[in-house]
């Protein structure tokens, strides 16, 4: 009987598919998006927007929200360590969480390492901005990918370039010929081994959610329809005027996301959406998609 | 034969990737109008409170309710299987309601303590199958006409059928292993009238 096996890992991100995951600072908010559909909460203690407000180091959540989330409801809890921070990811495994996001809205901890998941059981969710960078987290053990966006911006526009450098590259390397993948691993700085596998199945091996600027409905369905596996939102939702309304709407979105109609049904009488920053606003430096490689 | 996923949330395309394999007809079903004409139904594995609310919403609770009542075939995974009972312990999805069976959620705990094994399934033959179980559900009970399918070594029962319903807590979608999901199939054209 084997645990913490890849299959065991990765079974779970499937399970997670078509889905929404919801960002939560509180047991309140958990609920909320339990009743909303939500298929993961994220447990933090600030959502991105408030993180990027306030500046200064962001470090994996207090245990105590995060196991107060995990008693109050009984869909899966996830929850975030810096990047390279591996002591925090133990911690997060031994209270138990079911997915780390080893994730770039935190400050990193490493420079030159993210974390060797593939010493865990708990399976890990990573960013990314490009094809080459997804197959080094999942070289590293990661069991889910996800775009890295821009969090907290409330802007799409980044979510949107990195969902679309995954699929165009993985379309690119179905037609490579085989003689040529060296050449494309070592210019994307990929293992070779990915590189042949996504060659051969035209897919990436793991799930692949779309994150980082989701604030509408139609905002979820964009990324579905741009081949996201799922959909993280983050500031997205506990940042709008009517969190339990926008939250069941996101989430219709994401199944129904080839139904015109059914998006423009459940956009109607949302309220606000949560403030949005132009990319142009966010000094080069802040960016926190440019934080891991 | 055509038969339908339920693909309001999780993993559906896996089984209509196993049906494709299997040569058979298959649809994703999102809305009630996309049961019309179908010979069976796979509810998949995902989050059961997520599926049963976009049921709820988009009425697919009755519908599906009123089909399995009249004959319908329906194979649950996991979720499905969750979705299938007439009793669901410590939780307050409100299950289809249909199948004699009383389940528990998350019954091994949380996904440190989901695991993969080799499962005697004596229906599918000696070879034994590789079950993976994700956060898994178990069957507490079996009331009435459900029997039961397989047992893990201590006992807990993982699979069970009761007429053209049928259940696993185990997720064979996410394996290369066929077996299941034609005996499914075998159940839809009428070849196999009782378990066994």
């Amino acid at each position: 009987m084997g645990t913490g096996t890849w299959k065991v890992k990765t079974g779970l991100a499937q399970m997670l598919k078509g889905g929404v995951i919801m960002d939560v600072v509180s047991v309140e908010h958990a609920k909320i998006a339990q009743e909303a559909g939500a298929c993961a909460v994220m447990a933090l203690e600030r959502v991105p927007a408030d993180i990027r407000a306030a500046g200064g180091v962001a470090r994996m959540a207090d245990p105590t929200v995060i196991e107060a989330i995990m008693k109050a409801v009984s869909i899966p809890v996830m929850a975030k360590c810096r990047i390279g921070h591996f002591v925090e990811a133990q911690a997060l495994e031994a209270l138990g969480v079911d997915f780390i996001d080893e994730s770039e809205v935190l400050t990193p901890a490493d420079e030159s390492h993210h974390v060797w998941k593939h010493d865990f059981k708990v399976p890990f969710v990573c960013g990314c901005r490009d094809l080459g960078e997804a197959l080094r987290r999942i070289g590293e053990g990661a069991a889910m990918i996800r775009t890295k966006g821009e969090a907290g911006s409330g802007n799409i526009v980044e979510a949107v370039r990195h969902m679309r450098a995954v699929t165009d590259s993985i379309r690119k390397l179905a037609n490579t010929p085989q003689g040529e993948l060296m050449a494309q691993a070592k210019e994307m700085r990929a293992p070779f081994e990915l590189v042949a596998e996504v060659h051969k199945a035209g897919k990436l091996p793991v799930v692949n959610f779309a994150a980082g600027g989701v604030a509408t409905p139609a905002d979820a369905a964009l990324m579905m329809q741009l081949g996201a596996d799922g959909v993280f939102v983050g500031s997205g939702i506990f940042k709008s005027s009517n969190p339990e309304v926008r939250a069941k709407a996101i989430v219709e979105a994401t199944t129904h996301f080839q139904d015109p109609k059914i998006i423009a049904e459940v956009s109607k009488n949302l309220g606000e959406a949560m403030p949005g920053l132009d990319m142009k606003q966010i000094p080069t430096e802040e960016l926190l998609a440019s934080r891991g490689w | 034969m055509k038969i339908g996923v339920l693909a309001a949330q999780g993993a559906f395309v896996e089984h209509i990737d196993m049906l494709r394999q299997l040569k058979v007809d298959t649809l994703p079903v999102r809305l009630p109008r996309e049961l019309a004409g179908l010979d069976g139904l796979i509810i998949p594995g995902g989050e059961s409170t997520s599926i049963s609310k976009l049921m709820l919403t988009y009425n697919l609770m009755t519908e599906v309710k009123n089909l399995a009542q009249s004959g319908l075939p329906i194979f649950g995974t996991c979720a499905g299987m969750i979705l299938l009972a007439i009793q669901i312990l410590d939780s307050d999805v409100a299950p289809l309601g249909v199948m004699e069976i009383t389940v528990s959620r998350n019954a091994f705990g949380r996904q440190r303590e989901s695991f993969e094994t080799e499962l005697s399934i004596p229906v599918l033959g000696e070879k034994p199958f590789p079950a993976v179980f994700i956060r898994a559900p178990v069957i507490k009970q079996v009331n009435g006409k459900a029997e039961i399918l397989a047992k893990l070594a201590d006992g807990t029962a993982v699979a069970a059928r009761q007429g053209k319903l049928l259940v696993s807590a185990f997720h064979p979608e996410l394996t290369s292993d066929l077996r299941f999901h034609r005996y499914f199939l075998d159940i839809v054209s009428g070849s196999r009238e009782s378990g066994g």
